[in-house]
């Protein structure tokens, strides 16, 4: 009959109505500057430079200045000075710094190339997109200051990468100190045998 | 409210004079359109309110919109909208025209007996008591022309009737014989 | 005397609370509070300052309700599209929201500081004077309205006959909308607007001559009168819960949402299709009014939907008498604006030829045969026990049979669509 449809769309249109007080499926919006949503691991919007440590980013940065990400960046917004001196890095080993890491987020593209390139898992993406200024250019060049943030920020943000790159660091530290301490102890070895040529030859390392 | 009289008649007037000068048809029409309300006012001044609200309805509502419609249809250029009395018989046709126009409605006026009127058939303003001043009907209340219409005059209402029909069946008949086109309608 | 005046007022306060219900102290509120300012003034003005107080609170309250039936329908638009709706304009120079509640008075200022664009061709009087007359005239029919049980701001004679010549006079404005704005696509869609303005005339005069041909006056006061009683104390004597009222009613509302361009209809100014139909030449303040307008008829044709068929003032039954009349005009305005939003959230536009068919071969006959039914109804009223039941029987069969009937016609040969890909 006519007018049944028309009543059952009533229907549709009442049922999201009431539906919107008390069913979240049926109220979607997510109130923006009060609440955010969860964004999804695999969004990235600019990179950051990781750091070992909160308390002292500076120091801790994984960055050595090597400058692939400098070289590779396509649209080259990434500049970088070597440190005159060498510091200890988060593994106790003198390494070259970034005495400027400054990068232009008003050319990067967010293409994550200076991500892949990066041999020390210094750089990562980011997922900061509240980046609107009113100086279009001082402050849009991001520094080493503004670009260090903590690997617990990163777990934060990518946990699934960042466990794995925690875990493949990992590994390859544990590499090194078995390395280092073999190297030791073919060097204690070594020294040993100097010290008594009686001694027999130490196995190849 | 003599005063109130004066008024609505040289509104009346004036627009109506106005809307014969005019050059634009449009303007013309919307002017006649404003002494309809003239005469809807002056209506409501004598007290019949049930006239005053019909003729805004039928005037303004409806017969301003044929008006406009009409204006607006049959006007091919713009070279057309001004049409001069240029001619002394075309002069002559207008006033003889007035003349017996005005000839049958002052005699209509004359022949009407006004007996039943009479100012002291107005009632006092009401003042103070919740209802807003307005001129109310002193004779004829909607269900007396009501009464009016279905007997006394019921013969003529029932030809306006007809005649009416026969008209809106004339238009059908005219709108639906316009081309194959009008066959898609479905029935 | 200026000062005794009041004082006799205030001294009448409790006195007027002791009466019955007709004369409860919140039904006579708003009258103790105009008389008490009236009082102020000298005998020969207080007429001319009782009128303009009717006019001030008329304006002031249904140019409120008109800014937060804006707000409730984008509210309501919103939550039926799973959005919350406009809820962040703040209090100015605060930071407290309450819901968007200032939402009205921020589009007020919006356009009011809009450029006013007129177009260089247009006829600048006409363009001018075109919202002004729609909103002069939409005005104009709140006058009769029965708004509650001593709030009639006129009470004339022909106050049905008044609200429908005011209301359409309205179309005069919109044939000067789009004349005056000289751009032929104005000029056009105002064309469209009249026919369906016309169409649609024709079954909202037609649905409330019943009531007229029942109640046996034109008067706003006297159908409301004719609504009173109740039956068994629980069904009120309205005028929608008779066959033929609620076919007039039905019919009523639908040409209601036609004769103010309200969505299904609201093909004049379909914002999708036409940009805003004759109204496309308007810009700030001129479109404001004209929505002012629109909202205004909408609100004036539910509050006559009242008066005519929900009883006016009426309370629906005898034991909520003791809420005043006006409060309960004002629910059922509520209620019906709420109908109209609800409308809009759900129906599709209609097409030219389909709103001009629905009014010519579908309304119109069933207002005309609802016509002969309230006859009917009328001339049966004193039939009763089985006669009755009989009334009532015939009654809905000339309601429901051509309904059913004209129904099949309309929509023969077009069957439901079917989505294949909706869920």
């Amino acid at each position: 009959m006519l007018g049944t449809g028309l009543l059952q769309g009533l229907g549709v249109t009442a049922k999201n109505f009431v539906g919107s007080f008390h069913d979240p499926a049926r109220l979607t919006t997510i109130e923006y500057p009060e609440v955010k949503t969860k964004l999804p691991e695999a969004y990235r919007n600019f990179p950051f430079l990781v750091t070992e440590n909160a308390t002292d980013p500076m120091g801790t940065l994984r960055c050595v200045a090597c400058q692939i990400c400098e070289k590779e960046c396509p649209p080259q917004c990434i500049y970088i000075e070597k440190s005159k001196d060498k510091k200890p890095d988060a593994t106790g080993k003198p390494q070259l710094f970034p005495a400027v890491f400054a990068i232009d987020t008003s050319v990067c593209m967010s293409c994550q190339i200076c991500v892949e390139v990066c041999p020390f898992e210094a750089i990562k993406m980011d997922q900061v997109y509240e980046i609107a200024t009113t100086d279009r250019f001082s402050a849009l060049l991001l520094n080493r200051e503004q670009l260090a943030k903590s690997n617990a920020y990163y777990h934060e943000i990518h946990p699934t990468e960042a466990a794995e790159v925690d875990a493949r660091l990992a590994a390859e530290r544990k590499a090194a100190e078995e390395k280092a301490a073999a190297a030791a102890a073919a060097k204690a070895a070594a020294a040993a045998a100097k010290a008594s040529p009686v001694a027999k030859p130490p196995l190849t390392a | 409210m003599t005063a109130a009289l004066v008024l609505i008649a040289v509104f009346t007037l004036a627009t109506a004079a106005v809307a014969l000068s005019l050059r634009n048809l449009i303007h013309s029409a919307l002017l006649l359109i404003a002494s309809w309300f003239g005469i809807a006012a002056f209506y409501l001044w004598a007290g019949a309110e049930f006239v005053a609200f019909a003729q805004v309805l039928v005037y303004v509502g409806a017969v301003s919109m044929v008006v406009l419609f009409a204006v607006l249809l049959t006007r091919r250029s713009r070279a057309d909208t001004v049409i001069a009395p240029d001619s002394v018989a075309r002069a002559i046709s207008a006033v003889i025209t007035g003349i017996a126009v005005f000839g049958v409605l002052g005699a209509a006026i004359l022949n009407t007996s006004f007996a039943r009127l009479s100012p002291a058939g107005v009632p006092p303003l009401p003042s103070g008591t919740g209802v807003s001043p307005v001129i109310s009907a002193p004779t004829a209340t909607v269900r007396d022309i009501g009464m009016q219409l279905m007997s006394t005059h019921a013969a003529a209402l029932l030809i306006i009737g007809i005649l009416l029909t026969v008209a809106l069946l004339g238009a059908v008949v005219l709108a639906a014989q316009d081309g194959p086109e009008s066959k898609q309608e479905s029935p | 005397m200026t000062l005794s005046g009041p004082l006799t007022f205030l001294l009448q306060l409790p006195l007027a609370s002791a009466a019955g219900a007709a004369d409860a102290f919140l039904e006579r509120l708003p009258l103790v509070a105009r008389d008490w300012v009236t009082s102020w003034l000298p005998e020969p003005w207080r007429w001319l300052v009782n009128s303009l107080l009717s006019i001030a609170v008329i304006l002031s309250v249904f140019g409120l309700l008109f800014a937060y039936v804006t707000l409730a329908e984008r509210k309501i638009l919103g939550r039926i599209q799973n959005r919350p709706g406009p809820n962040r304009t703040p209090i100015p120079f605060t930071k407290l929201r309450f819901f968007g509640l200032a939402q009205p008075f921020a589009d007020g200022v919006k356009s009011l500081t809009k450029e006013d664009v007129v177009p260089r061709g247009a006829d600048h009087l006409l363009h001018f004077l075109a919202p002004v007359v729609l909103l002069a005239f939409s005005i104009l029919t709140f006058a009769v309205i029965p708004y509650g049980r001593h709030l009639v701001p006129v009470e004339l004679n022909a106050g049905v006959l008044y609200f429908f010549a005011a209301g359409a006079a309205t179309e005069l404005a919109v044939f000067m909308a789009g004349w005056a704005s000289r751009n032929k696509y104005s000029l056009l869609a105002a064309m469209r607007a009249l026919a369906q303005l016309i169409s649609y005339e024709l079954p909202l005069l037609l649905a409330w001559v019943p009531v007229v041909l029942v109640a046996g006056s034109l008067s706003t006061t006297e159908i409301v009168a004719a609504q009173a009683g109740w039956q068994f104390n629980v069904i009120p004597h309205w005028h929608v819960f008779t066959p033929w009222g609620a076919a007039g009613f039905a019919i009523f509302m639908i040409a209601a949402l036609a004769e103010s361009n309200r969505s299904p209809f609201d093909l004049p100014e379909a914002e999708s299709e036409l940009i805003a139909g004759h109204l496309t030449e308007y810009s700030g303040f001129k479109y404001a009014l004209f929505f002012m307008a629109e909202y205004f008829g909408m609100i004036a044709l539910s509050g006559m939907a009242i008066t005519l068929f929900l009883g006016g003032w009426h309370a629906p039954s005898p034991y909520v008498e003791f809420i005043p009349s006006y409060v309960w005009f004002m629910g059922k305005l509520s209620a019906l604006l709420l109908g109209f939003i609800w409308i809009r959230a759900t129906f599709p536009r209609l097409r030219m030829d389909q709103l001009t068919r629905f009014a010519w071969k579908f309304l119109v006959p069933l207002a005309l045969i609802n016509l002969g039914n309230a006859a009917f109804w009328s001339l049966s009223f004193h039939w009763s026990g089985p006669f009755q039941i009989l009334r009532w029987l015939i009654s809905v069969l000339v309601v429901v049979g051509p309904f059913v009937l004209l129904g099949r016609k309309l929509s023969a040969g077009v069957a439901p669509r079917v989505y294949r890909y909706a869920v």
